[in-house]
């Protein structure tokens, strides 16, 4: 790529993001996408990308959510000033707006969803009993391939908001908004190992994040083939992860989404204490 | 000394047939197979009854009857009408309570004291609870017009067999749903009651049916392609079977599974309430609870103390015939479990642990069990992390908040756990970081139909109680 | 304070230095949390006590009764026959044991003592015999001067008073000036002389549990012998989990110091089915080591006709009635 003068343009490297950082994958692999080479993330690479996102769970699910709600707003703010990377990337305008708009909706729940979610219960005796919802922890994200920015901000924000951390396998054939929407959440004061977004082949890493023991949750939205939708729940078993299974059809991403997405990745602690003098 | 009589609560309220068939499409029928189990008196080892053993013909036999009274009955019914049939069978309960009570006891081995003041009146209180949410559902928060999801496999334990039913099956049938439900091989016959009492009801036939069996009855139900929902409650190894078979399915599963649960005593606490909570934690229901809270986390400062004021107290617990209205522990629930619960408290011995029981004279039949208490335990020994589902109390100690928190979260388990302090901003501190779903705070063991219930990591996910509670039966 | 260490043991005698120490050690004592304690009683009261076990705690509890009459209108005929009463319950029936002692005013000890033993000293032969106990200090409401609440415990040991009931001075607990209360306790223990000090918490002027674990711990260090709930004159009188809380108190002063102290619930103890309850909860809470009438009391009076009526129920199998015992 060069501009219109001839000056030689300085090209980027698509490089994985993990706990906060740009690495390479770890197996030195790369493949071919648009002309650029694109990490292919190897079994460790999942098994690093877990750690950061397990080191980050203390501090982010400890923010205050007015905190996480402010650095969520800072993406969006990032996000509006990359734009035209974006649609340079090919993807569509209509499709950036609403990926933007998308992540501003989702950066106002974090202070209230807590207020939608949780209540207070009248137990049948001198006991104050909340009920709130917390995050779930780790959780392992498949993001759709298509639409490429809105599918993947649609699976990505209501799984932090709420203070949970991410692993995201990118689907294979779209990487490259992923990784600029890396390079946005490096710059947004987000702390590291929030979201780990990991390019190259799910089909090859899925398993090791679907059957990782560390990890609590584990997001299927993007996985086409029932066979290895079913697969992969079956693995997430073994330590009775919650599973967010594929649609049953297609799905408008345009849509109003809901907050089915932020409380399938939610546990509703119960607190009980007597009251008496 | 002041020897307490023997106060023995009459059997006679009781009306036990020599053998029951399953229970479908609002009649008992016989199994197309013909297989029995023997479900006996764990306290005395003599049989009560003999009931059917459901194969897969008779599950799906079942389902399709749910199905049917899913599509044709309840589905269409308005909310107001099947609220009035949950608050029909949650009279029913009240007013049959000392017979469910005594039957409740006779089957499980639980104290007749705990079946008659927890377990019955929480089983009522939950039908109640639930027949208000059938025609405000659209209240609840999960959208205007929130649908049930069809017909729901359900599959319960043996420690609280008729409330886990009505956990089971009061949220369900106030959504909408149509259930087949399965009692636990060992404590099938309050559920065989119940379904009396929906008959008594005048419950539709098919809204409820009830197909005792064992673990292959559970497993052809949970498998029926005919099913939109499982809801188990047990072990966390047979929860995990049931996410690996539901996998693919669109089936909704909740799954309230194993605990491990610490309760932790910091050195302010109110020490007599601190000793009755650790008491109540460990020694309810033999200690055969999820939640029960198995690892006591005493700070150094004060453990002297407290386990001198644990062995006085347990030193008073009254262990035996669990129809006796002054019995504290009752039986144990079965052989099998029996045998679980030595063998880990023999690795517990020869792990190093060092093993404590009052003296106390146990029934030359049945099954039993003295409450046990093990002092010296580490995090890595096997009685520290593995649930052992009987009346056996792990000691550990800690000594600052932070190290309680690291000690309490650090199991696969995340079901409940218990702190014991004065202080109110520890407490909110404490609770904020124990990763599980109930936390019990200067209480311990408190259920109540309004309160979610249900755990973290491998303790299983969904709640059961409370408007959350309704979630697990809704398309939402 | 379960299990107290043996350093602490030897640093009670300090506590009551000054109201430092004796602050810094009540505000050290745990808490008591009322739901739970509540709860606690509340299963206990779910005790079925039948048959021998029954007819043993009936035999038990009234022989710990103390028959107390104060009122105003009290007369050397009523006291009289109140102590013909303690010391024969059931004239139809011999094997009916006495009470364990009358309780009255300072003016009525002369008369009760008469009534009682024939003289106005129960000698050391007596073992077994009824007591006679006197409310002093100003009873009920503790508001007279020191000297004068002195003066009315003198008296009613001069008049033969074996046992004390005194009240502690609230309005100085409830302000926190606890060196004022402690020193006044034992200055009237000193005032009792050989008679036995029960001290009278008022626990329903307390309020908290807190408060009444504290009370009890500050008279039990001032030397009382006994703690004893209530007066009777206020509204809230003896309640099971006040009595939890100073049968707690008690058995942990005794792990602390090795003294025993005894508890007296009073006022508002009126059935047999009550009493068996405060049976059942000193068995469980501070041991069968204060299952007897030197250690236990009920402070009552006509609790005593429904234990009778109870225990003939018991040996005749059918249910008696009011006609059938004496009205004091």
């Amino acid at each position: 790529m060069s501009d219109s003068t001839g000056r030689v343009a300085v090209r980027k490297t698509y490089k994985l993001f993990i706990g906060g950082k740009f690495p390479r994958s770890e197996s030195g692999r790369s493949y071919p996408v648009q002309n650029s080479n694109v990490a292919l993330a190897s079994r460790k690479d999942v098994r690093d990308a877990v750690l950061a996102a397990r080191a980050a769970v203390k501090g982010w699910s400890g923010a205050t959510a007015y905190n996480r709600g402010q650095i969520l707003y800072r993406v969006a703010e990032m996000l509006e000033g990359r734009r035209d990377q974006f649609v340079g990337l090919g993807v569509p305008d209509d499709e950036v707006d609403e990926a933007i708009d998308r992540w501003v909706w989702y950066a106002g729940w974090a202070d209230k969803l807590t207020q939608v979610y949780g209540n207070a219960n009248p137990v049948a005796g001198p006991y104050f009993n909340l009920s709130a919802p917390e995050p779930t922890g780790v959780v392992g994200v498949l993001a759709p391939a298509e639409p490429a920015l809105l599918g993947l901000v649609s699976v990505l924000a209501p799984a932090i908001v709420t203070g949970n951390t991410v692993v995201v396998l990118v689907a294979e054939a779209s990487p490259l908004p992923a990784i600029t929407l890396s390079e946005v959440l490096a710059t947004s004061d987000l702390p590291g190992g929030v979201v780990n977004l990991l390019t190259g082949r799910p089909a090859e890493t899925a398993s090791w994040l679907a059957g990782h023991m560390d990890v609590n949750a584990l997001d299927l939205t993007g996985v086409a083939d029932p066979e290895l939708a079913a697969e992969w729940e079956r693995a997430a078993a073994g330590n009775l992860k919650r599973v967010l299974r594929p649609a049953a059809g297609p799905v408008d991403w345009s849509a109003d989404p809901g907050v089915g997405r932020m409380t399938a990745f939610l546990e509703t602690k119960t607190v009980w204490h007597p009251k008496g003098v | 000394m002041f020897e307490y009589a023997p106060a023995p609560e009459s059997r006679a309220v009781v009306d036990l047939k020599p053998s029951y068939g399953l229970f479908v499409d609002g009649e008992f029928v016989e199994p197309a197979d013909g297989g029995t189990i023997k479900s006996i008196n764990p306290a005395s080892e003599e049989v009560l009854a003999e009931v059917a053993e459901a194969g897969p013909a008779d599950v799906d036999r079942a389902v399709r009857a749910a199905r049917r009274a899913y599509d044709e009955v309840w589905g269409p019914m308005p909310g107001r009408d099947r609220a009035k049939y949950l608050f029909r069978i949650a009279r029913i309960i009240q007013e049959r309570a000392r017979e469910l009570a005594v039957l409740e006891s006779l089957d499980n081995g639980k104290p007749i004291r705990e079946s008659r003041d927890v377990d019955v009146p929480l089983v009522a209180a939950h039908f109640f609870y639930y027949a208000g949410w059938a025609d405000k559902l659209g209240h609840a928060g999960f959208g205007p017009d929130p649908r049930p999801l069809g017909v729901a496999g359900q599959v319960i334990p043996w420690n609280f067999p008729l409330l886990m039913l009505a956990w089971k099956i009061a949220p369900a049938l106030a959504a909408g749903n149509t259930v087949v439900l399965k009692p636990a091989e060992t404590t099938p016959l309050s559920a065989l009651l119940f379904a009396e009492i929906c008959q008594q009801a005048d419950l539709p036939p098919g809204v409820v049916n009830i197909l005792t069996g064992a673990g292959e009855t559970g497993r052809a139900l949970v498998e029926h392609d005919g099913i939109d929902k499982v809801a188990f409650t047990g072990s966390t190894e047979v929860g995990r079977q049931i996410a690996r078979s539901v996998a693919g399915t669109r089936k909704k599963l909740t799954l309230e599974l194993g605990g491990k649960a610490a309760n932790i005593v910091f050195d302010d606490a109110p020490v007599d309430q601190a000793v009755e909570g650790i008491v109540n934690g460990i020694f309810f229901n033999q200690g055969h609870v999820c939640c029960a809270g198995s690892r006591l986390l005493v700070q150094e400062s004060v453990y002297d103390e407290v386990l001198a004021s644990l062995k006085r107290r347990m030193a008073r617990l009254r262990v035996g015939d669990p129809l006796d209205k002054n019995t504290d522990i009752g039986a144990i629930n079965s052989a099998a479990q029996l045998d679980r619960i030595r063998t880990l408290a023999e690795i517990g011995s020869s792990e190093g642990a060092e093993r404590w029981s009052p003296p106390c004279e146990l029934p030359d039949r049945g099954f039993w069990f003295a409450p046990t208490v093990f002092t010296g335990v580490s995090q890595a020994h096997r009685i520290a992390r593995e649930e052992i589902f009987g009346p056996v109390l792990s000691v550990l100690t800690f000594r600052t908040p932070a190290e309680a928190v690291e000690k309490a979260n650090n199991t696969p388990y995340g079901l409940s756990a218990g702190i014991w302090t004065d202080k109110g901003s520890r407490i909110l501190w404490m609770a904020d970081r124990l990763r599980a779903g109930v936390v019990w705070a200067n209480t311990f063991n408190k259920f109540d139909p309004t309160s979610p219930f249900g755990g973290f990591k491998e303790s299983g996910y969904g709640r059961e109680g409370g408007r959350q509670g309704l979630e697990a039966y809704l398309d939402v | 304070m379960t299990a107290t260490t043996a350093s602490a043991r030897s640093d009670l005698s300090e506590v009551g230095r000054s109201e430092a120490t004796l602050r810094t050690f009540l505000h050290g004592l745990p808490g008591v949390d009322q739901v739970g304690a509540e709860q606690r009683t509340a299963m206990l009261g779910t005790r079925s006590i039948k048959t021998t076990a029954k007819a043993w705690a009936i035999d038990l509890a009234i022989r710990m009764v103390d028959l107390t009459t104060l009122e105003g209108a009290d007369t050397p005929g009523k006291v009289r026959a109140l102590a013909a009463k303690a010391l024969r319950p059931d004239p139809a029936d011999p094997s009916c044991p006495p009470v364990a002692a009358v309780c009255v005013y300072p003016t009525m000890v002369p008369v009760a003592a008469a009534a009682l033993w024939g003289t106005t000293t129960r000698s050391a032969g007596d073992a077994g015999r009824v007591h006679l106990a006197s409310v002093a200090t100003a009873f009920p409401s503790g508001q007279a001067p020191l000297e004068i609440r002195l003066a009315d415990t003198r008296s009613a040991v001069a008049g033969g008073a074996d046992e004390i009931d005194m009240v502690i001075n609230r309005g100085a607990f409830l302000s926190g000036r606890y060196r004022e209360v402690y020193d006044e306790i034992v200055a009237v223990k000193a005032a009792s002389g050989d008679a036995h000090l029960k001290v009278i918490l008022e626990t329903g002027e307390l309020v908290t549990y807190d408060n009444v674990r504290r009370a009890s711990w500050l008279a039990m260090l001032a030397g009382a012998d006994f703690i004893k709930t209530s007066t009777g004159k206020v509204p809230v009188a003896a309640t099971l989990p006040v009595t939890l809380v100073m049968l707690e108190a008690v058995r942990d002063f005794r792990d602390a110091t090795g003294r025993q102290v005894g508890v007296k619930p009073a006022g508002g103890i009126r059935t047999t089915k009550d009493a068996i309850k405060y049976l059942v909860l000193v068995n469980e809470t501070a041991g069968p080591d204060w299952l007897h009438p030197d250690w236990f009391r009920f402070g009552a009076s006509s609790l005593l006709n429904d234990l009778l009526m109870q225990r003939t129920k018991l040996s005749t199998g059918v249910y008696s009635g009011p006609d059938y015992f004496t009205l004091d």
